[in-house]
């Protein structure tokens, strides 16, 4: 059953990624605002459109 | 500021959806014609190309890859550009990723009948067709992190952490999964072999769920549901929660399938505590996306659109909650191997995945379009007919898993199975199965309602291909312009150390692969012996045919199990399964032991038309083994392979194999031919036969 030390490995590395990913994400700001950008993408295109 | 002017490109999305619609007629009428297979085996209208076996993966494959792959790049490139406020990276990108994506999903249409096959649930596709996925992938990522990268609006909506997360997940769990030595261009085996190839294949076909059919999906649900309702999701808070809880979490459910069988207990209860901790973030999911519509219920009496996206919602939080439940040991060795899977399956497929589609079309082509829908009233009708459809469908398959599992369980009083014969727990659910094809038939009704609709809308509209947009350019960021990216690392001691932990498990694990393959072939059963070459040929007709789509070989230690298949399935047994073949669910019975259990003619006539030994079995007869003469050329490349892989043929044993498969095969035509049936020794069934006998013996020689 050693094959479930290379799935753990692989599956921690993608982990640690998005540990990495998050960390990043977090650090630079991205949360600092958690409701405009829900607002944001109701306003950004479709200016020719009318339903 | 300066404002940039920039165009979207809607074409590339108009194309993803033209071949999304095509797939998806085409995947769901693969599914009704192997639905109606199961209760009428006729249907095949005698052709090896479109039996059950061939074609059930080619129904998986279409429907998740080509209907739902091309919805997730519909969407993805039209969301992604907005949200990025920026055109797609690389138009040649784009077109390469379409076309390459299109010609993948027609070798599969043409490979998956012929029986060019891994076995693999839902990696079926052969090492070529792996390897063009595997490039275009790449195309598709580039693309995407290139649009990325460009953007003009600094923070990134959390639709596309969704879309990272797949792009990533996904590139990793196929390439894991899909390495094999080839054989031929057609023709593969698995590197790893038995509980190991399995242990792979779902933490593969667990993850393929998660990451190709649930995270791209939510991240379209975060875009297109808000719009369509034209209200900003409920909690923009919990979506990022939400999203980095269930990418942590998913990644370790996988053993999930494997309960009961030859795999550790750690790892069995790893994968069931994991999968419980699931529906938090699963619902976290659904919650945020059905609140999304507070106060705006009343357009959701209105409009289809978000009638469909409000079924496919609660089809996501009704599948995310049941699959946990079905992770639990006691309910598992009741539901596994039933169609209560192909229900739980198909909720998730049909309602989620399905309404989902249709819910993003309905709002999509009429924006491409620039027109109104064309008939909301049919759009309604596709709605009802679906919801109904999903009903029919899912509620007879629970009805038929667990009337079908109590049978097999069933003991008299007198400690004897109650239906020992296992034809008549299937006799008892076709009833069910015919159902179920009437759900499946209104669900393409209505798909194929859409069609024409959608085709309507076009043909009324003026399609945008080019869509002008502006927006300020994003500031550039002045504080790393001055110094190397390494160092600005360096300044950072969290992000280095993860980066450095994970370069070191790359390098180390990359070493220590070989180092475990080899140690994993040594067996632990001193009796069980690689197949003969004869049994080789004839284990890969199995595989040709699809055997393992409808029968097991995996005999769980249940008394219900062993007094009806004999001795449970161990570990040891399976070293030289390159790939394994347990499968998932028994249309039929079980055949880990069915070696010797009946003489030679018994699976001869069998083979040839099933109902001669069975009356009423729903088996397709297959008259074409006993008429097609087995390719012995592969027989040498076939061994040489096996021993790159570590299975004990002796040195010079390539050379000798053929002389030693017609000794074998000459035997058991000579036992035929006594029974005055007018076999050949040079036909597939031969060693179709020997491969059948050899089935769970090898264990049955070391007992005394």
């Amino acid at each position: 059953m050693v094959v479930i030390v290379i799935l753990i490995g692989c599956s921690f590395i993608i982990a640690v990624g998005f540990l990495a990913a998050f960390l990043w994400s977090v650090k630079s700001g991205q949360y600092d605002d958690k409701y405009t950008p829900s607002v944001r993408i109701l306003f950004d295109d479709d200016k020719d459109f009318k339903q | 500021m300066d404002i940039e002017k920039f165009q979207y490109d809607n074409k590339i999305v108009r194309d993803f959806a033209i071949a999304s619609v095509v797939f998806a007629v085409v995947g769901m009428l693969v599914g009704v014609v192997i639905a109606l297979q199961l209760f009428i085996p006729e249907v095949n209208a005698g052709l090896q190309y479109i039996t059950y076996g061939r074609i059930r993966p080619l129904h998986t494959n279409a429907v998740i890859f080509a209907f739902v792959g091309n919805a997730i790049f519909m969407g993805m490139y039209y969301s992604l550009q907005r949200v990025c406020k920026a055109r797609m990276f690389s138009d040649l990108l784009s077109r390469i990723h379409f076309w390459g994506w299109q010609l993948i999903i027609v070798a599969a249409a043409i490979s998956l009948p012929m029986g060019w096959t891994t076995s693999k649930e839902y990696a079926e596709l052969e090492w070529p067709i792996d390897i063009a996925i595997t490039l275009i992938w790449v195309v598709f990522a580039i693309n995407v992190f290139g649009t990325i990268i460009k953007r003009r609006e600094k923070h990134m909506y959390v639709a596309i952490w969704f879309y990272i997360a797949t792009i990533v997940t996904v590139a990793v769990l196929h390439i894991v999964n899909s390495i094999g030595i080839p054989v031929s261009l057609t023709k593969s085996y698995s590197l790893y072999a038995g509980v190991q190839d399995a242990l792979v294949q779902w933490w593969y076909g667990h993850n393929a769920v998660a990451f190709f059919l649930t995270t791209p999906y939510l991240g379209l649900m975060y875009y297109f549901l808000p719009k369509a309702a034209n209200r900003p999701v409920y909690s923009y808070r919990l979506s990022i929660i939400h999203f980095w809880s269930l990418i942590f979490i998913y990644i370790w459910a996988g053993p999930h399938h494997l309960l009961y069988t030859a795999l550790p207990d750690w790892a069995q209860s790893l994968g069931t505590v994991f999968s419980i901790m699931l529906i938090a973030p699963s619902w976290g999911g659904m919650i945020n996306g059905l609140l999304t519509l507070r106060g705006a219920w009343d357009k959701v009496r209105e409009e289809p659109v978000l009638k469909f996206m409000v079924v496919a919602v609660t089809a996501y939080g009704m599948a995310t909650f049941e699959g946990p439940m079905l992770s639990l040991k006691n309910l598992n060795a009741l539901a596994h191997y039933t169609d209560w899977i192909v229900s739980h399956v198909h909720v998730g497929a049909l309602g989620w995945n399905g309404f989902l589609t249709f819910g993003i079309l309905y709002w999509l082509i009429p924006r491409l379009y620039r027109t109104d829908l064309y008939s909301k009233k049919l759009a309604g009708w596709h709605f009802w007919l679906g919801t109904l459809g999903i009903v029919f469908y899912a509620s007879s398959m629970y009805v038929a898993g667990l009337t079908q599992s109590l049978m097999w369980k069933e003991f008299t009083p007198m400690g004897m199975l109650q239906y020992p014969n296992f034809l008549e727990t299937t006799l008892q659910i076709i009833p069910l199965h015919a159902i179920r094809a009437i759900g499946g038939i209104m669900y393409l009704t209505g798909a194929l309602m859409m069609v024409y609709n959608l085709y309507k809308t076009a043909a009324a509209g003026t399609f945008v291909a080019d869509e002008a947009a502006e927006a300020p350019a994003l500031p550039k960021n002045t504080a790393e312009s001055n110094e190397t990216r390494h160092r600005w690392l360096e300044r950072k001691p969290v992000q280095f150390a993860v980066l450095a932990t994970v370069a070191i498990l790359i390098g180390g694990i990359i070493e220590m692969i070989p180092t475990f393959l080899i140690k994993s072939n040594i067996p632990t059963i001193e009796s069980v012996k690689p197949y003969t070459p004869l049994e080789l040929q004839g284990r890969d007709i199995y595989i040709r045919e699809g055997c393992n789509t409808c029968h097991s070989q995996m005999i769980r230690p249940f008394r219900s199990e062993t007094e009806r298949y004999g001795e449970y399935s161990k570990a040891g047994e399976f070293v030289y399964d390159h790939p394994f073949l347990w499968g998932s669910r028994r249309t039929g019975p079980d055949l880990h032991r069915i070696g010797g259990k009946y003489p030679h003619l018994w699976h001869y006539l069998h083979l040839e038309n099933p109902r001669s030994m069975s009356p009423g079995s729903i088996m397709p007869p297959y008259p074409w083994l006993l008429t097609q003469d087995l390719d012995t050329s592969t027989t040498m490349a076939k061994i040489i392979a096996m021993q790159t892989l570590g299975v004990p043929y002796p040195k010079g044993f390539e050379h000798t194999a053929n002389a030693l498969l017609a000794k074998q095969a000459d035997e058991i035509t000579l036992d035929l031919q006594k029974n005055k049936v007018p076999a050949e020794p040079s036909k597939e069934v031969i060693a179709l036969i020997a491969y059948l006998q050899r089935l769970g013996i090898d264990i049955k020689v070391a007992q005394p």
